[in-house]
């Protein structure tokens, strides 16, 4: 059933949300800490529980993969709905933080490609591929 | 004209779904037509919705962006938070847990990093253009992690919404900036095998950003940024309006 799907992520949702406050209240934070985040790890733990027992059918994934595919205009939604005009008051802010961040990162991509044993590219693993396949008599 | 603005009232949210459905295709379709795939349509999508919340903050003087339209009052449901969390968790039912394993170490340390780092840039830049409340530079902090990460900080932490809206632009231009970066350097920063796209994934983290600069630069490398990236939202979640949290109130005081 497609509404079970719905409602095992409104219950992690729930769940999580309630984790967060009371993590919140034992943090001595007013806020919900992670209740996201942990409602996360719940559904991909009870996702991996239930197809252990081949419960995952697909009207259940169904119900629950329209709501991830519907993430980007639910951002898109909440964009909207920000106020804007008092952030673009202070857009150096906006302008710096971004760059930096990238340049950053980036350069730690580098870096941390670099340490290591090199990985091999996406050519390489196809070309393999190809190889395996001619060798075990398929044309490809 | 009074029946047509009845209608659409009364039935908000399904305007909303109107309304936004014909956003992104629109967005799309510049992505596509226009910027020939160089820039993602949801980035695009976005960047409208900013747009269109400042054009209207002008208009009304309100401060919730179009939601102080009556007719488009629905988009206020829709984007709210309740909606917003439904989805963001529905994402992580995509996440290959057998996969995640083979990114290993290498993976989890750029996934670290990639929260750290943003955050503490975007933090310390809070502080230098003068904001002193730690609720205010954890926002802006988590916004350079990514769009989501912010505003989720900040709606839990009780951030004002020009701090909320300021943290969202960050990690739309985050996002926008590793889309169309991420081609350019490729080749200099060795993103040319899963490895090192996994790395890519953990440390850049916008979901968008990623597969947007990895399609523009290796199709294949697609799923193996993405698999990293799905992570660091919900980490990005769980950790700054918690530990980073805790961290910049007891550095910042209050």
């Amino acid at each position: 059933m497609m509404i079970s799907g719905v409602a095992m992520l409104a219950l992690c949702t729930l769940l999580g949300s309630i984790l967060g406050d009371l993590l919140g209240v034992a943090l001595g934070v007013k806020a919900n800490v992670g209740g996201v985040g942990i409602a996360m790890i719940l559904l991909i733990a009870t996702r991996l529980w239930l197809s252990r027992r081949g419960l995952l059918t697909l009207p259940l994934k169904l119900g629950v993969e329209f709501w991830g595919a519907l993430y980007i205009p639910i951002v898109v939604a909440m964009a909207a709905q920000q106020n804007v005009l008092v952030a673009a008051r202070s857009g150096p802010l906006v302008l710096i933080a971004g760059i930096v961040t990238v340049f950053v990162c980036f350069a730690t991509v580098a870096l941390m490609s670099r340490i290591g044993e090199r990985g091999e590219t996406m050519d390489e693993i196809e070309a393999k591929a190809r190889g395996e396949l001619a060798t075990s008599g398929n044309p490809v | 004209m009074e029946i047509l603005k009845h209608d659409l009232t009364a039935n908000s949210l399904l305007t909303a779904f109107a309304i936004i459905g014909l956003v992104m295709w629109l967005s799309n379709a510049i992505s596509k037509h226009v910027l020939f795939g160089r820039v993602h349509g949801s980035a695009i999508a976005i960047v409208l919705g900013l747009a269109a919340a400042f054009a209207a903050g002008l208009w009304t003087g309100g401060e919730k962006g179009v939601v102080d339209i009556p007719i488009l009052s629905g988009i206020g449901l829709m984007g709210g938070a309740m909606l917003r969390d439904f989805a963001i968790v529905a994402t992580a039912f995509e996440v290959d847990v057998g996969q995640a394993r083979k990114a290993g170490a290498v993976g989890a340390l750029a996934l670290g990093l990639g929260t750290l780092l943003p955050f503490i840039v975007g933090s310390l830049l809070a502080v230098a253009f003068g904001y002193t409340d730690a609720v205010s530079i954890t926002t802006i902090g988590a916004g350079a992690v990514t769009y989501i990460v912010g505003p989720v900080t900040g709606a839990a932490l009780g951030a004002s919404s020009a701090v909320i809206a300021l943290s969202i632009a960050t990690g739309v231009f985050k996002a926008v900036l590793v889309m169309v970066g991420t081609p350019i350097v490729a080749k200099a920063i060795g993103l040319d095998n899963p490895r090192s796209a996994m790395v890519f994934g953990g440390l850049m983290g916008t979901v968008s950003g990623v597969s947007g600069g990895l399609a523009a630069t290796d199709r294949r490398l697609v799923p193996y940024g993405a698999l990293t990236a799905t992570f660091h939202t919900g980490l990005g979640c769980l950790v700054a309006p918690s530990i980073l949290y805790l961290a910049v109130r007891a550095l910042a005081g209050g």
